[in-house]
């Protein structure tokens, strides 16, 4: 099949490799070797999108990331990637790939109705227009908005690829491979230094691939890239990474990598990842990301066919494509004459050079007039004709007195620019450099490093083969040095040909139009344009911060990159400041788009988070019971019978608790081992009670504070020897109670002998807990005499368990006679499954968290973090009992005596019943002292726990009430939308008040 | 990522080993029952949030599990200095001088 607009020969594609491949069902041929871009530009495709708000027609403009109009969705696997860059999607076989923003089709879109619209849609326009009426706002501009937004569709399945990660060390990552990346690479790898060089492109060599016209050691440029890749790719201590964008510079030499690792392939090896992140720590960083060809903001300057001059020179060096039969060459600095020569050379018909400047060098004119290229000088491009695609261009004459003369008409299928190069700082940016205005070479270049890193050649505005060259070999030695302090004799490779050129032009270019009726395009991607710019000034927008943000100019999927420089100039001209002082808007990354799966990596599913299981965990499976999430872990939250819905459930297992026996998997909460001489002072100090005390074998209840003497935790702690602790804790505080533990013991009483250790998973815990606990229990515990007398309520005592070694406490978290046994974690299943038996003769019954919060709520036993918020002092919540008042200090001592933590009117901790028993309280709820407080009346509290009492054939709930403590017997209230709820203020234990039940 | 020195494991590691334990020498009075309302709110709440150096406790609860201090500038992120608990509080403004020479 023809490729009309292919080359007869060149190029680094191979020509022996067809590839078939569709655009918008098209069926078109390729080689191997082509982007999806160079395979459309030989098939003489230069329509391939919609603009985003006018939707006008758009062709490819770039060779290179940067790329702002040929955004394109590419199918695979049945899915659909949007917004892939076709000057970035190499070509495979069967590749298919869809345009973007039209309907119907690409060549008919309705939504070009908004370009006749246009003069209605300046700058600001959703700011100003979508503001009334209010009742649109949902109904009507929401939905049009939303269907009218955003470029690509995105894809509707989960993403079925996988993606790795990587962490690299190395002396010396270098960011690009053109002749300022390959040279450092080379320089540094020499002398022995740890390398790794990254290039986004699939080949190694950046611009050095399209250059014809130089020679490198007497080589051809390509051959002596291919020379140098194969040198360093013989070399153990270099990584090359192509495929790779460098999209994020961290704090202290983090660089972000990207690696694109399947995508270009047709049939991927499915054990590979589509994308790889690297996170490298580089010692040293060299910076060879070159600089980018600026487009000219001239009237119509965005109708396919116009391209970047460079990019029309990548195309037929690189790709054997020209991007037209007759060119128009427009310009304003002298790089982009080296296309008209080239493609002239190819047999293009180079219509004419048309360079702004009055005075282009001599020596260009000659070599175009040796080819018989018309040569226009002092000469501007005013505008263009052709709809989907350029069909001719009007030339003006700029005018000594600053005005611009029409200059006539050339016909032309293609259109090259150039305004010049602007050198791409995005990676310095990023590593909080500041970049600093060159007014000699216009533009904005890497000022001082902030960290390990330098910028070579034309990323920081040095052009010209042999300086960049130069500059990339002394680079390399330099960071070398400083990163091993290696150095070796380097012989740099001389260069002749690819000379700097000079020249260039920021801002809008002058025209003889009617300035209100032409438009000349700054940001390609997000349709603005000069106009734009100047209107948000007109309307107040000073800092260019604000500018970008009114216009979007600078927002597309380059960082503006392509757009910045023109809109600074034409902004600045319009604030009448100069462009230093109206400043340049910060790099962000990522430098390119990156996929969220890059960053997800194998973070999905079942890896998104860590799942913790308790050791009843399979048998909890199998027996149908229902877990809930508490933090990471799976906590069993009722075990539901046939029938049974989790009311029922929840019921039955609290009668039974209370009535005979019940099982609780209590494995996750925190333990932590606290020994050394010291011990016991240590929790002395930590916690509120006192411990010395504390006899050997008995266990108390703890009470933690911060030192603000505010609530933060609370468990039975359990004393093994004079120098033993087994420290309980919440199940969410574990590590925080933790860590605050070892916080005052490294840092505030170094001088205490004790050794601190978690012990959560070492333990797997049972509670059984009912009148027939003992009897439960007894068949399988040895050495320990279990007789109320021998091992009352709040004892701890080492023994055996199935003959395997437990620590047995007697506590209880339901308010009847209770157990919790402790094994080693490996025998937790053993254990579980023993009792689970054990407990059927006895009718008993496991139950889960949900049971557990009501038994311990119908007994009034605060959790922390439920009925606690961490403003609760123990005062607060009725537990001043807990309190050593003796001690000398304790953790929160000092904090309690703050005046407002003593003052009256403190919430505290209180019961509530419903007037009516079957109504229940909202968790949460609000509470008042009149049953229909006005509007903006405070509230005097907070429901903390509400749940239905099986015991009590009721409702109750815990609170927060302000000076609760005295209102024992008031009536209070909790209004609701429904209507206000009379609730009468008790005491906080509803159940065995005496206690009785768990001294039996 | 920043990269940070334990000095009790001597190596350099990744900040995710680490977890910041805001401002350092911030010390807990010996007798709290002595201090007064504003010095124990001092001690409680106030810090200092400096632009330039800053004196941090850090803690490599991902390692060895010790806490340590470190001098970082809270501009470019960079760490002058790491020592052990309990060491004096550095010089901050020599470490200046020293570091912008």
């Amino acid at each position: 099949m023809s490729q009309p607009f292919r080359t007869e020969k060149g190029g680094r594609i191979d020509r022996g490799q067809q590839l078939s491949f569709t655009f918008d069902g098209e069926q078109m041929q390729g080689h191997k070797g082509d982007t999806l871009a160079s395979a459309l530009l030989a098939n003489g495709v230069h329509l391939v999108g919609r603009s985003f708000k006018y939707h006008r027609p758009r062709g490819i403009v770039t060779a290179g990331s940067e790329e702002p109009n040929a955004l394109v969705g590419i199918y695979r696997n049945g899915d659909q990637t949007p917004n892939l860059r076709a000057t970035q999607v190499e070509l495979y076989q069967g590749l298919q790939s869809i345009s973007q923003n039209r309907f119907p089709s690409l060549g008919f879109d309705v939504g070009a109705v908004n370009d006749w619209l246009s003069p209605f849609f300046p700058a600001g326009f959703y700011y100003k227009t979508f503001m009334w009426p209010k009742s649109f706002w949902d109904k009507v501009y929401e939905p049009v908005i939303r269907a009218a937004a955003g470029l690509g569709k995105p894809p509707k399945n989960p993403d079925h690829d996988h993606y790795g990660n990587i962490y690299a060390l190395c002396d010396v990552l270098v960011a690009g491979s053109g002749p300022s990346g390959l040279a450092p690479a080379l320089a540094a790898a020499e002398t022995g230094a740890k390398v790794i060089l990254c290039d986004e492109q699939a080949e190694f060599g950046g611009s050095l691939l399209n250059e014809t016209s130089a020679s490198i050691d007497g080589k051809d440029p390509a051959d002596w890239v291919a020379e140098t890749i194969a040198k360093l790719r013989a070399m153990d201590n270099v990584t090359l990474l192509n495929r790779t964008t460098a999209f994020g510079y961290f704090a202290h030499n983090f660089i972000a990598l990207a690696e694109r690792v399947t995508e270009h392939v047709s049939n991927p090896d499915p054990n590979l990842p589509r994308e790889r992140l690297w996170q490298v720590r580089a010692k040293e960083v060299v910076i060879a990301t070159g600089a980018i060809e600026r487009p000219m903001v001239f009237p119509e300057n965005d109708r396919p066919g116009i391209m970047l001059a460079e990019a029309g020179r990548t195309y037929l060096n690189r790709f054997g494509v020209k991007v037209g039969h007759k060119v128009l060459v427009a310009t304003a600095c002298d790089t982009a004459w080296q296309a008209a020569f080239d493609l002239a050379d190819h047999g293009v018909e180079v219509v004419a050079i048309a360079d702004m400047r009055e005075n282009p060098p001599e020596s260009l004119i000659s070599i175009a007039k040796a080819r018989g290229i018309r040569v226009e000088n002092g000469c501007v491009v005013t505008g263009t004709l052709g709809r989907k695609r350029v069909k001719a261009a009007l030339l003006g004459r700029l005018m000594t007195s600053g005005q611009v003369a029409s200059a006539g008409q050339v016909e032309c299928d293609a259109l090259l620019m150039s305004g010049g190069w602007t050198p791409t700082v995005s990676l310095y940016s990023q590593s909080r450099g500041k970049v600093v205005w060159d007014a000699e070479k216009g533009a904005y270049v890497p000022g001082k490093s902030v960290q390990n890193e330098r910028s070579v050649g034309a990323a920081k505005g040095l052009y010209g083969l042999q300086a960049s060259l130069e500059n990339g070999y002394a680079a390399g030695e330099e960071a070398a040095k400083a990163a091993s302090g290696k150095s070796a004799k380097i012989t740099y490779a001389q260069a002749t040909g690819g000379e700097a050129g000079n020249g260039g032009t920021l801002g809008a270019i002058p025209h003889d139009r009617n300035a209100s009726k032409v438009r000349a395009w700054v940001d390609y991607q997000n349709d603005v344009t000069a106009k734009d710019v100047k209107l948000a000034v007109r309307e107040g927008m000073q800092s260019i911060e604000h500018i970008k943000r009114y216009t979007t100019t600078g927002m597309a999927t380059d960082q503006g990159r392509l757009s910045n420089m023109n809109a600074l100039q034409i902004a600045s001209g319009a604030l009448e400041r100069p462009m230093v002082d109206v400043g340049l808007t910060t790099f962000r990354l990522p430098y390119t788009p990156t996929t969220f799966g890059l960053f997800a990596g194998i973070s999905r599913g079942d890896f998104f988070d860590p799942v913790r299981k308790t050791p009843s965990h399979d048998w909890v499976v199998e027996q149908g019971g229902v877990f809930e999430d508490v933090g990471q872990w799976k906590r069993t939250w009722y075990f539901p019978k046939k029938g049974e819905d989790m009311h029922a459930a929840v019921a039955r297992e609290c009668k039974v608790v209370r009535e005979s026996v019940g099982l609780f998997d209590a494995s996750t909460l925190g333990k932590i081992e606290v020994v050394g001489p010291d011990a016991a002072e240590f929790l002395e100090r930590m916690y509120t009670n006192p411990w010395k005390k504390l006899a050997p074998g008995r266990c108390r209840y703890g009470l933690l504070l911060n030192d603000a003497g505010f609530i933060t935790d609370d468990g039975v702690i359990g004393r093994l020897a004079d120098d033993r602790f087994h420290v309980t804790t919440t199940t969410g505080g574990a590590p925080s109670v933790f860590s605050t533990m070892e916080d005052y013991l490294q840092t505030e009483w170094p001088d205490l002998d004790v050794w601190i250790t978690s012990t959560t998973e070492q333990y797997a815990v049972a509670a059984v807990q009912g009148p027939k606990a003992r009897e439960v229990i007894a068949p399988f515990i040895e050495g320990i005499d279990l007789s109320a007398d021998a091992f009352p309520h709040m004892s701890v005592k080492e023994g055996t368990f199935c003959g395997v070694p437990c620590r047995l406490f007697r506590i209880s978290f339901t308010g009847e006679l209770g157990f919790e046994i402790n094994v080693p974690r490996r025998h937790g299943k053993m254990m579980w499954e023993t009792l689970a038996k054990e407990i059927e003769k006895h009718n008993g019954t496991t139950y889960g968290t949900e049971s557990m919060h009501v038994l311990r709520a119908e007994k009034g036993y605060i959790i922390v973090g439920q009925d606690t918020d961490g403003t609760v002092t123990p005062q607060d919540a009725g537990m001043t009992w807990a309190i050593g008042k003796k001690k000398f200090d304790f953790v929160g001592k000092r904090g309690l005596e703050r005046s407002d933590l003593t003052a009256d009117n403190r919430p505290q901790f209180v019961g509530l019943l419903t007037k009516d028993p079957k109504v229940k309280l909202e968790e949460g709820a609000q509470i008042t002292t009149a049953q229909n407080p006005a509007t903006g009346t405070p509230a005097e509290g907070h429901v903390t726990s509400s749940y239905y009492s099986p015991a009590l054939d009721r409702n109750i709930a815990l609170a927060m009430v302000k000076n609760g403590h005295a209102l024992e017997g008031k009536t209070l209230y909790v209004p609701m939308p429904d209507g206000s709820i009379p609730v009468e203020v008790t005491g906080t234990v509803f159940y065995d008040k005496e206690g009785a039940r768990i001294n039996v | 990522m920043l990269l940070i020195y334990c000095p009790y494991c001597q190596v350099e590691r990744a900040e995710t080993e680490f977890h910041c334990g805001g401002e350092a020498h911030i010390a807990r009075p010996a007798d709290p029952s002595k201090a007064s309302d504003e010095d124990w709110v001092e001690f409680l709440y106030m810090r200092n949030n400096p632009k330039g150096l800053a004196a941090e406790r850090w803690r490599h609860n991902n390692g060895c599990g010790r806490f340590f201090n470190a001098v970082r500038d809270t501009v470019s992120d960079k760490f002058l200095k790491f020592y052990k608990a309990g060491e004096p509080m550095p010089d901050l403004e020599a470490i200046a001088k020293e570091a912008g020479k």
